[in-house]
């Protein structure tokens, strides 16, 4: 069984996701940070792969991005650090990445090196469902979960051909934008975990400025199975760029009090 | 992917729509100054030895073909109820169309444009803040248009409720590639209509510069199904073998960018490559997904110009027919100055001319482009 899923089935608490990007600040220290998340109290690994022009993404990720690049991290880089954590852990690995990283390697190329790096589920922020065919069919054949976004603008109808189409879990945009730190959790968050709610069985992440224990906590209230944090995580990484010990210690104290947060929300 | 949908619905619906078509009819005829003229060059056709005509976009309000597109797709953001504009822009002749639209119909624009291109389109800057938009730069990346790009991106996904992304090229996802493309047809339409009266035939070849491609396949799409040869000419920056160029359809590979499928300059993993051209308007690593499939079928030939010869056709229409081109067409006059030999007395050239120059007149100055 995929790793997700066995997560989500042994697990009756709300899941904490941890991102990072893959070569951030660079592959060697990306791993450390990795495993320092992991560590922590992460439950599910997300793992950015760089990109050039990574549309999706707010500034603190798009820097990220950059240090990454400039440090040499190609997909292929981006497998051997997911290699270099599945050494030491069994924890669950997904990959977002931007689709033209796809198709450059070929797409069952892709996923084949994904699954043989341990990735369990491969998210495509720029790949709509209607277009996702040919990606889910090599997800299928390497069993990888294929995951998709599902943003407050997204309609009932599109909701539904997306759960029919997703596994692992769904990814809940909390607010429209990009990626990035925010105040508060938003009323239309909190509308949306209970209208994808409603609909499917699946797991429902949510994500997109989530930073602190009291965001999370409302979103597992209002019936959200997971959340993820990215954002926040980088730019711990970032501003402990001269200091990796400093980072880890930073990364560290973070993740356990958001842990916290997620733990007492089902208690 | 709403946003999308929901364009997709309305630019269906609106074509369809007698009172948008006869709105957008009016406006491009008294306001923005259609139809541009087809101007026979005597001067060049002695030279060239062959009948040489130029389609006057430089003449359409605004100083370039650009204002098709923003008025079309101004009017479609009334339609649908949107209440602010935004926009990337190159060179910014996109940017100063949009701001224009936006002035004349009373709706708010913000232009996204890269910093580095800020610094070379300082007229162009000035003009949208005169005509009331709002310019943001963008440090990101290459700070060039595909960075404008990202960035236009970002907050249309933030803002989509209330806001219409005005795209200004045939570029990005559907519907976008289309409905720029319509908007912009009004040139081969007009195009063929002239040709056919003054010569009684249509032309035996038509050029045009491409970077995302709006002003080639808004004059090509009315010739795809006749014997005309087409010809896109794009930015060879330093040359092809340097790596510093625009040249997507020459010199690119497939590749998925801003949600299509087209040729784009990109390293060997996918990384989307910085490209360079003297145009900024040509600068940007992608071009649209229609024009990439009728270069792969063969329907479109493709070309590439250098920094060095499109500053020569800068200069030498200029200086022989009182004319003075934006670099982005001096592509496609360099590279009709270098056909040219392969026609008879009798064959006929169209070459599009985007956009006038006045807004590189500076740019090309300091490369010595201007004396002599």
């Amino acid at each position: 069984m995929n790793r997700i899923d066995r997560w989500f089935l042994e697990h009756a608490a709300p899941a904490f996701i941890g991102f990072t990007v893959a070569g951030d600040p660079d592959p060697e220290t990306s791993v450390r940070v990795a495993n320092t998340l992991v560590d922590g109290g992460v439950d599910i690994l997300e793992l950015g792969m760089p990109f050039s022009d990574p549309v999706a993404d707010g500034p603190v990720i798009q820097r990220a991005d950059q240090r990454a690049l400039a440090a040499s991290t190609t997909p292929d880089a981006v497998f051997g650090i997911a290699r270099a954590i599945r050494s030491s852990s069994e924890v669950p690995l997904v990959l977002l990445t931007y689709f033209n990283l796809v198709l450059n390697r070929g797409i069952e190329r892709f996923y084949q090196d994904a699954r043989d790096a341990g990735i369990d589920g491969v998210l495509i922020v720029d790949m709509p469902v209607e277009e996702s065919d040919g990606v889910r069919a090599a997800a299928r054949a390497s069993g990888i979960a294929p995951i998709f976004l599902v943003a407050p603008t997204t309609s009932a109808a599109r909701q539904d051909a997306i759960i029919a189409r997703a596994s692992g879990f769904l990814y809940l945009v909390s607010v429209l934008g990009v990626t990035g730190v925010r105040d508060r959790v938003a009323e239309e968050t909190v509308s949306l975990i209970r209208r994808v709610r409603s609909r499917t069985a699946l797991p429902l992440a949510v994500g997109f400025g989530i930073s602190e224990p009291d965001h999370a906590a409302a979103c597992c209230e209002a019936g959200a199975d997971a959340v993820i944090v990215g954002s926040a995580i980088v730019d711990l990484i970032e501003r402990h760029l001269d200091d990796e010990e400093g980072m880890m210690t930073a990364l560290s104290t973070y993740i356990t009090s958001m842990r916290a947060a997620v733990e007492k929300e089902y208690r | 992917m709403e946003a999308l949908l929901e364009l997709e619905g309305a630019f269906a619906r609106a074509q369809a729509d007698a009172a948008f078509q006869r709105s957008l009819s009016t406006i491009l005829t008294e306001y923005a100054g259609r139809p541009t003229p087809l101007t026979f060059c005597t001067n060049t056709s002695r030279n060239l030895g062959c009948r040489v005509y130029l389609k006057r976009e430089d003449l359409l309000h605004g100083g370039a073909h650009k204002l098709n597109n923003t008025l079309g797709q101004a009017l479609l953001a009334q339609y649908m109820g949107k209440t602010r504009l935004i926009a990337e822009t190159g060179a910014g002749q996109h940017g100063v169309a949009t701001a224009i639209a936006g002035a004349v119909l009373g709706i708010p624009v913000d232009v996204y444009m890269g910093a580095t291109d800020i610094a070379r389109q300082g007229l162009n800057v000035d003009r949208m803040a005169l005509l009331g938009a709002r310019v943001i730069p963008v440090h990101s990346g290459s700070r060039t248009l595909k960075d404008a790009v990202n960035e236009a991106l970002r907050d249309w996904v933030a803002s989509v409720e209330d806001t219409h992304y005005v795209l200004g090229s045939i570029v990005g996802p559907h519907p976008y590639p289309l409905m720029v493309r319509t908007f912009q047809s009004v040139i081969g339409e007009e195009t063929r209509a002239q040709c056919l009266e003054k010569e009684g035939r249509l032309p035996d070849v038509i050029l045009a510069c491409v970077g995302g491609g709006s002003n080639a396949m808004g004059m090509f799409h009315s010739f795809i199904d006749d014997p005309v040869r087409l010809i896109g000419v794009e930015a060879g920056g330093e040359g092809l073998d340097t790596g510093r160029h625009g040249a997507s359809l020459c010199a690119g590979t497939e590749g998925v960018l801003h949600g299509a499928l087209s040729y784009l300059l990109q390293d060997a993993a996918g990384q989307i490559a910085e490209t360079h051209s003297i145009a900024a308007g040509l600068d940007y690593p992608g071009v649209g997904p229609e024009l990439s499939h009728l270069t792969h079928t063969g329907r479109i030939e493709a070309a590439a110009v250098t920094d060095g010869e499109a500053l020569d056709a800068f200069g030498s229409l200029s200086r022989h027919e009182g004319i003075i081109p934006a670099l982005e067409s001096s592509h496609a006059i360099a590279h009709a100055l270098r056909i040219a030999d392969q026609l008879g007395p009798d064959d006929i050239m169209v070459i599009n001319l985007s956009g006038r120059g006045d807004k590189d007149v500076g740019e090309a100055a300091l490369r010595g482009g201007v004396s002599g």
